[in-house]
C-alpha cells in the first residue's frame, strides 16, 4: 500500500481553531510540508502574530514566540542574530505587517535579515471582528468602511511586495494565492524557495499570500474563493517580484 | 584631600580634555576621581566647562557646584565662575586673554598668563596646560608626573613631539607660580 | 577585582554588560545615552555577539524580546522618551517571563524634555509603564563602578526569576567618567547551561517550547501564579545602603545621582553639628521598605531628596506608613542637588521651617488658571481662517 497524503510531521495532531473556509490552515500544511521536505523541522523557530493566528503556536511541532503586533520581523531579527544556526520565520497578518508592523517589515528587508515573512493578505483584520486593513479593496465593505472603502478618506490598498521590491535588501518576493489546487500547488513552490533561501544564506524573503476570510467578507466559502479570483488577484496580481537567489 | 575643580574657557581651548586630563592624573595617583563635562546645546559655541573632583578618600557628587579650585580661561567665564568658588578657595585666570581681575578678596587668585607662555614654547593650543602645571604647583592634588602620565592615555594618538611640547607647557606652568 | 581605571558611566556600563556574558544589543540612538549602542558596535562582535541598530525603541525592545526567548543574555538601551516607546515591549517580556536588561540613561521629561539628567521616571520604571498586573526588577546605581558591575546582578537576577530587570541610571551618571574597576571576571555566555523554557535548535527530544504572551482562559492563574515571584522578591531581593543612620535626627531618602550629593550632605551636616544619617535604595522594585524603617526608627523626619517633582517620596510614605513625617526635597526636570542646597530642607525639616522643602498644595497656594477660547481670534469651524 502506498501513502498518499498525510499530515506532516512538522504539524500536530490538534483540530485547528480557524473558521471554514479560511485560508491559514492550506498555508500552515504548506509551510509544515516544507519544513519536513527541507529536513530542517529541528532548526525552525517560528513567531506568531497578534490576529487569527496568534494560536499559530498551538499546530506547528517547532518551538515558537508570540509577540505583539506587527513586531514580528524584529522578534525574528533577535532570534536570528543570536542563533544564527535557526531557520526563523515571522507569520503576519494584513494588518499586523502592512499597518501597525510597517517599520518592521521595511527595516527587516533594508538589513536584508536572512528570514522568512509568511504574510497572509485576506483585506481584513479577522480576529477583531472585520475592520477595514491596509489592504482591504476599494469599495469593499468594512465594519470600519460601513459605506466601503473611500479613497477619498481612506486612500487606496498598498501593494507590499511591489514597494519592498523596491528596497535593495529584498531578496525574494512572490504572490500566491490558495484559492484552486493549481494555486496551492504554486504556493508551495513559493513557500519553499523562500525556506531555501534561509538555508542557503540568500536574504530577507517574503511570501504574500492572498487568502480568503469567508466569515469577515460575509460570504459563503465558495463566494470567498470567488472574489480572491475577481476582487482580490485583480488588485494583487500573482507572481515573483524579485528573486536574486537564483543560482 | 578633597579637591573639587571646575574649568572653563570656550570651545577649542581645550579646557573639556584637560580635566579629563586632571581626573587621569588623579586616578595615576592613586586616588579617587571623577570628571563631568557640561554637555549638550551649551557645548556649540559659548563657553565650555568640565567638573573635576580628586580626592584620597570617596568622591561625593561630581557636579562641583561649590569648588575649590578654579581655572578660567577666557573672560566671560571669569564673572561666571568667580562667585562660586569656596571661601579659602583658589582662582586661576589666564591673563592672557583676560583683562579683568577677580574681585574677592576671601579667596587666593594668582594670575598666570598662560597664552604668552604657551606661544613662547611654540604652540598657542596648549594654553591650558599652563595652566594645569600652574594648578599641580599650587595644589598638590597631582604631580606633574601623574600628568604626564596621564596624557599618554588621554591623549592616545598624539605625537611624541606634541606629548613633549605638552610636558614643557606643564612645567612651564609649573615655573610660573610660586 | 580589575585595577582602577577612569571611564565614562555609559561606556563602563555597555563593557560591564560584555563582561557579565551579554551577548545581544540593540538600540536606537537617543541623548545622553548614546555610548552605549556605541560601544557595543564596536565590541559586540568582538565578543561573538550580535549587535543591531534598530529601527525604532520599538523594535529594539521586540528584538531583545526575539533574543532572550533563545536564553541569550539580551539588552537595550536608552533615555526616558525612548524607554516610553519602549513599554509595549516591556509588558509583553514580563508576560511572557522573560529575561533581559534595559538601562534607562534618564533625561528630563515629559516629552522631549532636555537633555540633561534626571529622575523623572520613577514612576514609570517602579509602577510597570507598560499595560496589566506586572513588575520589572530596578536597580539604581549611584557610580560609575556600580555601571559598571550592576549589569551581571541585573542578567543573575533578571535570570533567576524569568523577568526583565531595569538599571535606572541618569544623564550623568552617564556621562560622568569616573575611577571604577570591574568586581568579576568576564562570563562566557558559552559555558552557561541552557533553559529549559527557551526556544532554540537541535531540541535533542525534549519537549516544543512556546514563548508567548496571550495567556487568554489562563490569564487569571498565570498572574496569580507570578505574583508568588513577586512576594518572595519583595521579601528576599530588596538591596539598599545605610550611612550614619543609627542616631540620625535627619534620615536623607536618595537613590542614584541624588545620594551622592547626600553623601557630601551628611558629612557637611555633621561638620555643622547636624545629625544627619543617608538612606539609599539600590533596588527600586522590590523598594527595601522594611530597612528603611529600620534606619528611619531613630530620626525625628525623613527628608526624599529627588530629582522629581515627588516620585520617590511616596514609596517613602507607604513604607513609613505615617510613622516618621516624611518631606519632599526635589529638583525635577534637570535640576541637580549638591551638598549646599541639601542642608537647608534638612534644617527645616527639624525647625518646623520651609525652605528647601516642596509642597505642592503650598507651591499652588493663591493660583488659579484658567486657559479660554476667543472668538475674537476667529471661529474653529471657520476652516477659511479669519473673518
Amino acid at each position: 500500500m502506498t501513502i498518499l497524503a498525510q499530515r506532516p510531521k512538522s504539524l500536530l495532531d490538534v483540530p485547528m481553531h480557524y473558521c471554514p473556509g479560511c485560508g491559514h490552515g492550506i498555508v500552515h500544511r504548506l509551510m509544515a510540508e516544507t519544513f519536513d521536505e527541507l529536513d530542517i523541522a529541528q532548526r525552525i523557530i517560528g513567531v506568531a502574530p497578534v490576529g487569527c493566528a496568534v494560536f499559530a503556536d498551538s499546530y506547528f511541532a517547532c518551538d515558537m514566540v508570540q509577540g505583539a503586533h506587527g513586531r514580528g520581523p524584529a522578534i525574528a531579527t533577535g532570534i536570528k542574530r543570536s542563533k544564527p544556526g535557526a531557520i526563523v520565520f515571522s507569520y503576519q497578518g494584513d494588518g499586523d505587517l502592512a499597518s501597525i508592523g510597517m517599520a518592521e517589515i521595511v527595516h527587516a528587508a533594508v538589513r536584508s535579515e536572512n528570514i522568512t515573512v509568511i504574510f497572509i493578505n485576506n483585506a481584513i483584520y479577522g480576529m477583531t471582528g472585520g475592520q477595514m486593513a491596509p489592504t482591504t479593496l476599494v469599495g469593499q465593505v468594512a465594519t470600519t468602511a460601513p459605506k466601503g472603502r473611500d479613497p477619498k478618506l481612506q486612500g487606496w490598498p498598498i501593494n507590499m511586495c511591489e514597494m519592498l521590491a523596491q528596497i535593495t535588501g529584498s531578496k525574494y518576493l512572490a504572490r500566491v494565492a490558495v484559492d484552486s489546487a493549481q494555486n496551492v500547488m504554486k504556493a508551495k513552490q513559493a513557500i519553499k524557495k523562500a525556506f531555501e533561501n534561509q538555508v542557503n544564506g540568500v536574504g530577507f524573503s517574503m511570501v504574500e499570500v492572498i487568502s480568503q476570510c469567508p466569515t469577515n467578507w460575509g460570504a459563503t466559502p465558495m463566494q470567498a474563493l470567488e472574489f480572491v479570483r475577481t476582487k482580490m488577484i485583480p488588485q494583487y496580481p500573482l507572481g515573483v517580484f524579485k528573486d536574486e537567489g537564483a543560482k | 584631600m578633597y579637591q573639587g575643580i571646575r574649568i572653563a574657557g570656550f570651545g577649542g581651548q581645550g579646557v573639556v580634555s584637560a580635566g579629563i586630563l586632571l581626573a587621569q592624573a588623579g586616578v595615576e595617583g592613586k586616588k579617587n576621581a571623577s570628571w563631568l563635562p557640561s554637555y549638550g546645546p551649551e557645548m556649540r559655541g559659548g563657553t565650555a566647562n568640565c567638573s573635576v573632583v580628586i580626592s584620597d578618600g570617596e568622591v561625593y557628587t561630581p557636579i562641583v557646584a561649590a569648588p575649590d579650585t578654579v581655572i578660567v580661561m577666557n573672560e566671560p567665564s571669569l564673572p561666571k565662575f568667580e562667585p562660586l568658588i569656596k571661601k579659602g578657595g583658589l582662582l586661576i585666570v589666564n591673563s592672557s586673554l583676560i583683562n579683568s581681575r577677580p574681585t574677592r578678596t576671601d579667596i587666593k587668585s594668582v594670575c598666570v598668563p598662560c597664552n604668552e607662555i604657551a606661544e613662547k614654547i611654540g604652540m598657542d593650543r596648549i594654553a591650558t596646560l599652563v595652566a594645569i602645571g600652574a594648578f599641580c604647583k599650587l595644589t598638590g592634588a597631582v604631580s606633574v608626573e601623574s600628568v604626564v602620565h596621564a596624557m599618554k592615555k588621554v591623549y592616545k594618538r598624539a605625537k611624541p613631539e606634541m606629548l613633549e611640547l605638552n610636558k614643557k607647557a606643564l612645567d612651564a606652568g609649573f615655573e610660573a607660580v610660586k | 577585582m580589575t585595577e582602577k581605571t577612569l571611564r565614562k558611566g555609559n561606556e563602563a556600563l555597555a563593557e560591564g554588560a560584555i563582561r557579565a556574558g551579554c551577548r545581544f544589543f540593540a538600540g536606537y540612538p537617543i541623548t545622553p545615552q548614546n555610548e552605549v549602542p556605541e560601544y557595543m558596535s564596536a565590541h559586540m562582535a568582538d565578543a561573538g555577539g550580535a549587535f543591531v541598530q534598530a529601527e525604532s525603541e520599538v523594535a529594539a525592545i521586540n528584538m531583545v524580546y526575539g533574543a532572550a526567548s533563545t536564553g541569550t543574555r539580551s539588552m537595550t538601551s536608552s533615555s526616558s522618551p525612548g524607554v516610553s516607546l519602549k513599554q509595549e515591549g516591556i509588558t509583553y517580556l514580563a508576560s511572557a517571563d522573560l529575561p533581559c536588561l534595559i538601562v534607562n540613561v534618564m533625561r528630563g521629561g515629559p516629552g522631549l524634555g532636555s537633555i540633561s539628567g534626571a529622575q523623572g521616571d520613577y514612576f514609570q520604571a517602579t509602577r510597570g509603564g507598560g499595560n496589566g498586573d506586572y513588575h520589572i526588577i530596578v536597580l539604581a546605581p549611584n557610580s560609575v563602578e556600580e555601571l559598571g558591575n550592576f549589569p551581571k546582578m541585573a542578567f543573575e537576577l533578571a535570570e533567576k526569576y524569568r523577568m526583565p530587570c531595569m538599571i535606572l541610571a541618569d544623564g550623568i551618571l552617564g556621562q560622568m567618567m569616573e575611577s571604577m574597576s570591574f568586581h568579576f571576571d568576564p562570563v562566557d555566555p558559552n559555558t552557561l547551561g541552557k533553559f529549559d523554557w527557551a526556544v532554540d535548535i537541535n531540541k535533542n527530544g525534549r519537549k516544543k517550547n512556546n514563548v508567548f504572551s496571550y495567556k487568554g482562559d489562563n490569564l487569571i492563574a498565570d498572574v496569580v501564579e507570578r505574583a508568588k515571584r513577586y512576594g518572595y522578591i519583595e521579601k528576599t531581593e530588596p538591596r539598599f545602603e545605610s550611612r550614619q543612620t543609627e542616631d540620625c535626627d535627619v534620615l536623607l531618602v536618595a537613590y542614584g545621582l541624588s545620594s551622592r550629593a547626600c553623601m557630601e550632605a551628611v558629612v557637611k551636616g555633621r561638620e555643622e553639628g547636624l545629625k544627619v544619617g543617608l538612606f539609599r535604595p539600590i533596588t527600586l522594585w522590590p523598594f527595601p521598605s522594611q530597612a528603611l524603617r529600620d534606619a528611619a526608627k531613630n530620626a525625628k523626619a525623613v527628608v526624599c531628596v529627588e530629582q522629581s517633582l515627588g516620585q520617590l517620596v511616596q514609596d517613602v510614605k507607604l513604607s513609613l506608613n505615617g510613622a516618621k513625617p516624611v518631606y519632599l526635597n526635589a529638583y525635577p526636570a534637570g535640576g541637580q542637588p549638591d551638598g549646599g542646597t541639601i542642608l537647608p530642607a534638612v534644617k527645616s525639616a527639624l525647625n518646623g521651617g520651609t525652605e528647601g522643602l516642596f509642597d505642592l498644595q503650598r507651591h499652588a497656594e493663591g493660583f488659579s488658571y484658567e486657559c479660554k477660547r476667543d472668538t475674537s481670534l476667529g471661529i474653529q469651524g471657520d476652516w477659511k481662517g479669519g473673518k
